[in-house]
């Protein structure tokens, strides 16, 4: 079984409400799809989406694993931060980038400030045993 | 009798101000982290009481608990706040992993529903804090997206916050990283069930609260 990835421009989710976002999200997990969302949420969507996750699980959905990757701003110069705020107030936050997967399918995302290693589950896979030669009998 | 109305609304306005100024202290963080641990040893170490069950299996904590009014004194100082221990929040809950711990599949579907609850009844309760002790496992890693999400979140509503590594008793403990990953925190590394650190804890807890 194959993995599929979805990119989402932000262009795309740019004039959804917060409900719309994490629907749009959603919808694309459930399908088993890993979302690739450019940019990020806003903080507190990313906290609706894990609530609204939790209200959605069932025996099929297990839920979700997410991960944001985002330029460290700690080290910018004051006036890069306050533009790079400033474009980010008018534009929304389109730096960075969103992995959001289904938790049948993603085990663990683990992050690292330089890395991400995005582990799936194990899909067993019954290698086919080579046939048995026949023993020429006589 | 215009003076005793006076002294009754008085006392009334007094007590409202006063249930007002009542701290709410929230732990916050991933399950397993100590988040319940940590409440028992504050609430033994001041109140002579423990707060709830801990275990080791994940969402052992599946309800919001509030223990009120206590009282942590230091250097003739003191802070009365109510504490609240909420559930862990995780982006997915699976009632299988409950089964591999040994519970019944009725008791893991049970338990995987409640845990569910749980993270949105932590996530409800954001909004109500004063001060949050974000509680992490310093033996895992403190990166993850959960930790990430709660702390950016509390910055968004201007909460004020303490980052807690906890289980520093242990080997694999790294309380450096879990330092560097939030390095605009105060980040205080204890050992809420060895009771290690803890006077660093609470001074650090009055610096944030006091």
């Amino acid at each position: 079984m194959g993995l599929t990835l979805q990119f989402i421009p932000y262009l795309e989710i740019e004039g959804l409400s917060s409900i719309g976002r994490i629907r749009k999200l959603l919808n694309a997990v459930k399908e088993n799809k890993i979302v690739l969302l450019e940019g990020r949420l806003r903080k507190e969507e990313e906290t609706e989406l894990i609530k609204t996750t939790m209200e959605e699980i069932n025996s099929e959905f297990k839920g979700i694993e997410l991960a944001v990757i985002y330029p460290e701003s700690q080290n910018m110069a004051f006036f890069r931060k306050a533009k790079q705020h400033f474009i980010n107030m008018l534009l929304g936050d389109r730096q960075g980038l969103t992995i959001v997967g289904p938790a049948s399918v993603v085990k663990e995302i683990k992050k690292d400030p330089n890395k991400i290693q995005l582990f799936t589950t194990d899909v067993k896979v019954k290698a086919k045993r080579p046939s048995k030669k026949k023993k020429n009998k006589g | 009798m215009i003076n005793l109305v006076k002294k009754f609304i008085k006392k009334v306005f007094k007590d409202i101000f006063r249930k007002r100024k009542q701290l709410k202290i929230g732990l916050y963080g991933p399950p397993n982290g100590g988040k319940t641990t940590l409440a028992n040893r504050i609430c033994q170490d001041w109140i002579g009481e423990e707060m709830g069950l801990v275990s080791n299996i994940e969402h052992e904590t599946r309800e919001i608990q509030v223990k009120e009014s206590v009282k942590v004194e230091k250097d003739g100082k003191s802070l009365m706040f109510n504490l609240v221990d909420t559930p862990g929040i995780a982006t997915r809950i699976d009632y299988e992993d409950f089964m591999k711990k040994g519970l019944s599949e009725s008791e893991s579907k049970r338990r995987a529903k409640e845990a569910t609850r749980g993270v949105i009844d932590s996530i409800k309760w954001l909004d109500t804090m004063d001060v949050v002790l974000v509680v992490l496992d310093a033996t895992k890693d403190p990166y993850s997206q959960v930790n990430i999400t709660i702390i950016g979140n509390l910055a968004a509503r201007n909460i004020p916050v303490l980052v807690v590594g906890n289980k520093i008793d242990l080997k694999r403990s790294k309380i450096k990283k879990v330092k560097s990953a939030f390095p605009q925190y105060e980040v205080i590394g204890i050992s809420a069930k060895k009771g290690k650190n803890m006077d660093e804890f609470y001074e650090a807890l009055f610096v944030l609260a006091g």
